[in-house]
């Protein structure tokens, strides 16, 4: 019995162009497992099949043995958290807020125990807060809680998109380059967070992480998927992946020309 | 000097009623940016319920009671049945649609109540209780004051601290994202009509009884004042619209009380053409870069 998220054998094509073929991937509870590939290699395909922009054409997903058939606004009550690329934060709402949100559909209480000031209400509300504020402490941004995101370095809005994903207690968390944007000292800071994500709840989540900064991938993850031109062309742990001809080839052989320039 | 005093009262509380109304419209563009322009003839329709209610129960506040009940649900009607069915890709079709629903409504109005003016009830007196010998503020117009506060706190409050309110707040500032965290966005935009109309239709029962009467058109000038206070205040902006509201209900009052009352539609169409012409976004919005 394997537990967290389960790709089998996923096929999407868009026309005549294949963008994920044959795809079969695990991303266990408790672990970090990490997507790379060169642009256009089907790493963003692969997100918006999980968060159910794409319908697959071929092959099915599990998460937790169950059957999954995600659509974008069942993620949270499926138990899937996502952060976006640029953070995505609600610029109108305090970052205390917007952890808030990520949790809010917990609350059970409706529209009109709300409108007629019910106390049921009242303490979904403040439970959410206690909630959200918790998660920020325990990402160490508490002290932001009252600020509006667009005051905040980019390092700390980050963190709260994180702690926005974290706050809904999620079974699978994906993370959507993480590190875009940010410099070296917080990428290392960053890279401890990720490490640490797993296990922060008693129950623990699968976390699956697309990035292009090699380093953070290498050093954060449990395991490591590669993809290229829609297939999976290598899987293994951050050495046996950097051992891997195919990879070398395929991605870090692109990478070092790059740099070669 | 008592002139002064009883017109800056006087426009106070007529403001209040633009503020409510204009709050309405603020709520409407923040979540949807749809101007809703049937707000007025929505509004009339649910002080008509409450004028039959009030008709064959005998009680005002069966009747206020109603009004507000129908104006939720014709709120949320309206966006689950029409709003939502028209392409908003062009911000003229939900303008047109939303005229087109006045159309609608006053002629149905008209059919069913017929195109007379018909007095208005309210609660408590209309005649001005003096003070030292100054003529100041109705009981009529504390009840006003008083209704208008209980909403604008009670809304305030709801969208500050409750569950609901920030998810309605977040799927205003980004439906995509509000989705993928599990916020039900289409629930929130017609809570958000509801809440809207319900407020107008408020409004309606406050400010019917000071004009001539209840009638399919009573609102229309009420509404060019209301739209007026939300772009003064910013349309963005739930105290600004509070703010124009009151704003607009004191020029309307010192032009009827030292100008003449002819000239009041007049005056709220100058303000809000220079609000347009000189601050478009505002009285209350920071002054951006002009963009070149």
């Amino acid at each position: 019995m394997e537990q967290g998220l389960a790709l089998h054998h996923v096929g999407v094509s868009f026309g005549g162009l294949t963008a994920l073929d044959d795809v079969s991937l695990r991303a266990p509870a408790g672990r970090v497992v990490g997507v790379i590939g060169p642009n256009g290699a089907g790493k963003t395909t692969l997100f918006n099949v999980i968060c159910g922009f794409v319908t697959p054409q071929s092959g099915s997903l599990t998460l937790d043995d169950r059957a999954l058939r995600p659509r974008p606004h069942q993620l949270a009550r499926l138990g899937i958290a996502r952060t976006l690329q640029g953070t995505g934060l609600f610029a109108g709402l305090t970052v205390l807020e917007n952890v808030m949100t990520g949790a809010s559909h917990t609350a059970r209480a409706g529209f009109l125990p709300a409108l007629l000031g019910l106390p049921r209400s009242d303490r979904d509300e403040r439970r959410l807060r206690r909630h959200a504020l918790d998660t920020l402490d325990g990402l160490g941004i508490a002290g932001h809680a009252g600020a509006l995101p667009g005051t905040l370095p980019f390092a700390v809005r980050q963190r709260v998109a994180l702690a926005r994903a974290l706050a809904a207690r999620p079974r699978l968390l994906l993370l959507d380059e993480p590190a875009g944007g940010l410099g070296a000292d917080d990428i290392a800071e960053l890279a401890t967070l990720i490490r640490d994500l797993p296990r922060r709840d008693t129950d623990p989540c699968a976390v699956l992480l697309v990035e292009h900064h090699m380093d953070l991938v290498m050093s954060v993850c449990d395991e490591i998927v590669v993809l290229d031109f829609g297939r999976v062309i290598a899987a293994g742990t951050p050495d046996e992946i950097r051992a891997a001809p195919a990879v070398t080839d395929a991605y870090l052989g692109v990478a070092a020309g790059e740099a070669a320039q | 000097m008592d002139r002064f005093v009883f017109l800056t009262l006087d426009g106070l509380s007529r403001g209040s009623v633009y503020a409510a109304s204009a709050l309405a419209l603020v709520l409407i563009w923040r979540a949807a940016r749809i101007v809703n322009f049937a707000q007025g003839a929505m509004a009339v329709a649910a002080a008509y319920v409450a004028h039959s209610v009030t008709s064959a129960t005998g009680s005002y506040w069966l009747g206020f009671l109603a009004a507000v009940v129908a104006g939720l649900l014709l709120g949320a009607l309206v966006d689950v049945a029409v709003m939502r069915l028209v392409d908003h890709r062009s911000p003229l079709n939900p303008v047109i649609v939303a005229l087109g629903l006045v159309l609608l409504i006053q002629a149905v109005l008209g059919m069913v109540y017929g195109n007379e003016y018909r007095p208005a009830e309210t609660p408590f007196r209309r005649t001005a209780l003096s003070v030292g010998g100054v003529a100041v503020l109705s009981p009529f117009d504390l009840f006003v004051f008083a209704t208008i506060a209980v909403v604008v706190v009670g809304l305030a409050w709801i969208f500050t601290r409750t569950a609901v309110g920030l998810r309605m707040r977040a799927a205003a500032f980004a439906p995509e994202v509000s989705r993928l965290l599990g916020v039900n966005v289409g629930g929130m935009l017609t809570l958000g009509w509801a809440l809207a109309s319900g407020v107008g239709a408020l409004a309606a029962m406050l400010v019917v009884p000071t004009e001539l009467g209840l009638h399919p058109h009573a609102m229309d000038l009420v509404f060019v004042s209301a739209f007026t206070a939300a772009v003064v205040g910013g349309l963005d902006s739930p105290p600004g619209a509070v703010v124009g509201g009151l704003l607009v209900g004191l020029l309307l009052s010192y032009v009827s009380g030292y100008v003449g009352s002819d000239l009041t539609p007049l005056a709220v169409l100058a303000l809000l053409l220079a609000v347009l012409l000189v601050r478009p976004a505002g009285l209350f919005a920071p002054v951006a870069a002009r963009q070149v």
